[in-house]
């Protein structure tokens, strides 16, 4: 099993998330994350799906995501050849006595402090699974209230962009 | 102009001259329009049967099925219907009339989420939000249910707005950002199969239901003569090439033919044509791209390499890629091995009982149709003892539902087929239990005055269940239909005729008078319980 990020373009209409999220459901597939948001285009949104799978299950899964009438390309991101980026929003104990320690590795992370209550912290923090790990990792120390993320999100780097890429047909 | 009537003109625009349907609260206004267009609506008995007409009505005039019928309970009764379609790539445009737009999310009288049911085995839905998004969404629905892999599309029309008033346009053109289905064949890889051909001592194709849904039988004929190379098929590739030709061997699978399973195991290259080689068509045949080379040519490139991996995967329009490799192909020389596939076929031998042996009838039935006689068999034994049984004339059709194995499809799908063909001899196969499944539908036939045939199997008992029972439990269960009516009276309570044969030696007589009658007509088999299916 490995992991594969896959970027899918599809129409911004209602129903679209419910038909991707059902496929996976409906044949077996495991999505360990799908975020999902409108693009430059109003009418176009963008998903990032991360899926566990060989490389059979991830060849029927960009053929069944291709197969989708709202689906508009599939794609998947090499590691090496992107940027991924995760958003977390963490709620930890933080009193009089641990709060210094706690903002001084919100620094070292490049986080930020988002709320202050006299029992806790809530830090924001951008950063791919790696770095969102060794963060909580750090927190758990303090005592973790809450831990809210959005799913990876991920673009290619360099002046390519998803439209560049051919349809998918065979291969 | 009112939506509804946009709605009809539609169907018109995409010379839809037939519907098949049922109506209901909230789709009477489609229904108002519909009974001012001239458009001929056939009256079902239950919805599952709308969908099963339009079915058979597709697949033998080669247009869109269309279906229609009201919310809720209606719309779930077509689920079945749609669902078979969806499994034998037919396509279908469905209308469904839903809740006032108001009231949709509030589970008020006859609400269903048709859309979200239907959601993973129809091609595309539609729920319409704006009316003025009517003419786009039949535009596309038309489109896609049949372009690419066909299947059918359901669009879902709340009340309010069958009644709104709309501009009446239709769109010339369709442009839908992720559906551009492949036509054409890749060059490189129809050389590729080519030459895999000519490096092949043992070709062989296998035809699927593809080679039917594209009207590609002809160029299946011309490529297997070119080439030389011998043809078997799947249950649903039945009708794609001529069985009384020299390179005909036979059909394949779990209820097919061993020496026809026996080829595929004998070839060093096996040539899918429109074939998904689900479970029941690759049982026994030992297709795997260790042991042969693979040439997969399908029009849904997600079916290749699914279920058996291939070699050389070839995506598009079957017809266009037959076409172009028949322009390419160099004969070859197969003769030793048409001889060696030859000499592995065996002819079928019947046991003889006191009662009628339905293998035997369905052959004798077979050589006193017509050259362009339809059979539409049901699920079940009777399914096989029909599609082992008779004979693929050039221009017959055989169909049945062989992806979801429905059944009650059988009579439905005949009357579908029948209004498509008037013409043409249309015969359907059942058995008691799958009869007892769609005889409401007798009621269409006998309002209709429909002029087709059935061959009800009557053995009073659930048949392959039984016969699997016996196999794996050694015992049987449930499967006796006690209380199973009377047939003839039945048919005849709906005004139609027919006859009840008892043994063999009553065939003849029966088919004749059967085929000589106008108008339907009942023959009903007394068939042994323990006859075997294959």
């Amino acid at each position: 099993m490995e992991r594969h990020v896959l970027s899918v373009l599809v129409e911004n209409q209602s129903g679209v998330l419910s038909r991707v999220s059902g496929l996976f459901s409906r044949r077996g597939y495991n999505i360990e994350s799908l975020s999902v948001g409108v693009t430059e285009d109003p009418g176009v949104s963008r998903m990032t799906i991360v899926v566990d799978g060989d490389s059979y299950i991830l060849e029927q899964i960009k053929k069944q995501l291709n197969k989708l009438i709202d689906v508009i390309k599939v794609i998947e991101l090499d590691k090496n050849k992107s940027v991924f980026r995760e958003l977390m929003l963490i709620k930890v104990n933080a009193r009089e006595n641990t709060r210094a320690s706690i903002i001084e590795i919100v620094d070292i992370f490049r986080a930020s402090v988002v709320d202050v209550s006299t029992e806790t912290l809530t830090i924001e923090l951008t950063g791919d699974e790696d770095k969102i790990e060794a963060f909580v990792n750090l927190m758990k120390p303090y005592g973790i209230r809450e831990i809210v993320r959005t799913g990876l999100t991920a673009l290619e780097r360099g002046s390519k962009e998803i439209k560049s890429y051919k349809k998918y047909e065979e291969d | 102009m009112k939506a509804a009537e946009a709605i009809v003109k539609f169907l018109k625009e995409e010379g839809v001259d037939t519907v098949f349907g049922y109506p209901g609260g909230y789709i009477i206004n489609v229904y108002e329009a519909l009974r001012k267009s001239g458009i001929r609506h056939i009256l079902v008995r239950q919805e599952s049967a709308a969908a099963h007409s339009a079915n058979g009505y597709a697949r033998v005039s080669g247009k869109t099925g269309v279906c229609i019928s009201t919310s809720g309970p209606g719309a779930t009764n077509l689920i079945t219907g749609i669902a078979t379609a969806y499994m034998d790539s037919i396509p279908l445009v469905v209308i469904t009339g839903q809740v006032p737009s108001s009231m949709i999310g509030r589970d008020v009288f006859q609400e269903a989420d048709i859309t979200g049911a239907t959601e993973s085995f129809t091609k595309y839905n539609y729920l319409v939000k704006d009316a003025n998004d009517l003419p786009q969404i039949f535009r596309e629905a038309f489109h896609i249910a049949s372009t690419g892999r066909p299947g059918p599309v359901l669009i879902d029309i709340p009340n309010d707005i069958q009644t709104e008033d709309i501009q009446y346009y239709y769109p010339e053109t369709v442009h839908i950002n992720g559906y551009k289905p492949t036509v054409k064949g890749h060059m490189g890889q129809i050389k590729r199969a080519l030459k895999a051909i000519v490096e092949s001592e043992k070709p062989l194709i296998l035809a699927g239901g593809g080679v039917n849904l594209a009207r590609a039988q002809d160029e299946l004929l011309t490529f297997s003569e070119k080439s030389g190379i011998p043809v078997v098929h799947t249950l649903m590739g039945k009708g794609a090439f001529p069985s009384n030709h020299p390179h005909y061997v036979g059909m394949i699978g779990t209820h097919g033919f061993s020496y026809a399973n026996e080829a595929v195991k004998m070839a060093d290259l096996v040539i899918f044509i429109g074939a998904r080689i689900a479970d029941r068509a690759a049982g026994g045949t030992q297709i795997m791209p260790e042991n042969m080379k693979i040439v997969h040519i399908d029009v849904d490139p997600a079916e290749i390499g699914k279920i058996v991996g291939t070699h050389i995967p070839l995506v598009g329009d079957l017809r266009e890629i037959l076409r172009d490799m028949n322009g390419m192909i160099t004969p070859k020389d197969t003769s030793k091995w048409l001889e060696t596939l030859k000499s592995l076929k065996t002819e079928e031998t019947y046991r003889t009982g006191s009662l009628v042996n339905p293998k035997k009838a369905i052959r004798l039935l077979s050589k006193k149709l017509s050259d362009t006689a339809i059979m539409v068999a049901d699920v079940g034994q009777n399914l096989f003892w029909a599609a082992r049984n008779f004979e693929d004339l050039p221009g017959r059709k055989f169909m049945t539902s062989g992806g979801m194995g429905t059944m009650g499809y059988g009579i439905p799908a005949a009357v579908g087929a029948k209004i498509a063909a008037p013409e043409r001899q249309v015969i359907a196969v059942t058995g008691d239990g799958g009869f007892q499944m769609s005889m409401n539908e007798l009621g269409t036939i006998a309002a209709n005055n429909l002029d087709l045939k059935i061959v009800l199997f009557n053995n009073s008992n659930l048949g392959m269940v039984r016969e699997m029972q016996k196999k794996v439990f050694g015992h049987t269960s449930q499967t006796a239909l006690i209380g199973n009516p009377d047939f003839q009276m039945l048919a005849k309570a709906y005004g139609i005729s027919g006859i009840r044969v008892q043994s063999d030696d009553e065939l003849e007589s029966a088919f004749d008078q059967a085929l000589n009658h106008r108008g339907p007509f009942l023959v009903e088999c007394i068939v042994d319980p323990d006859e075997s299916t294959l």
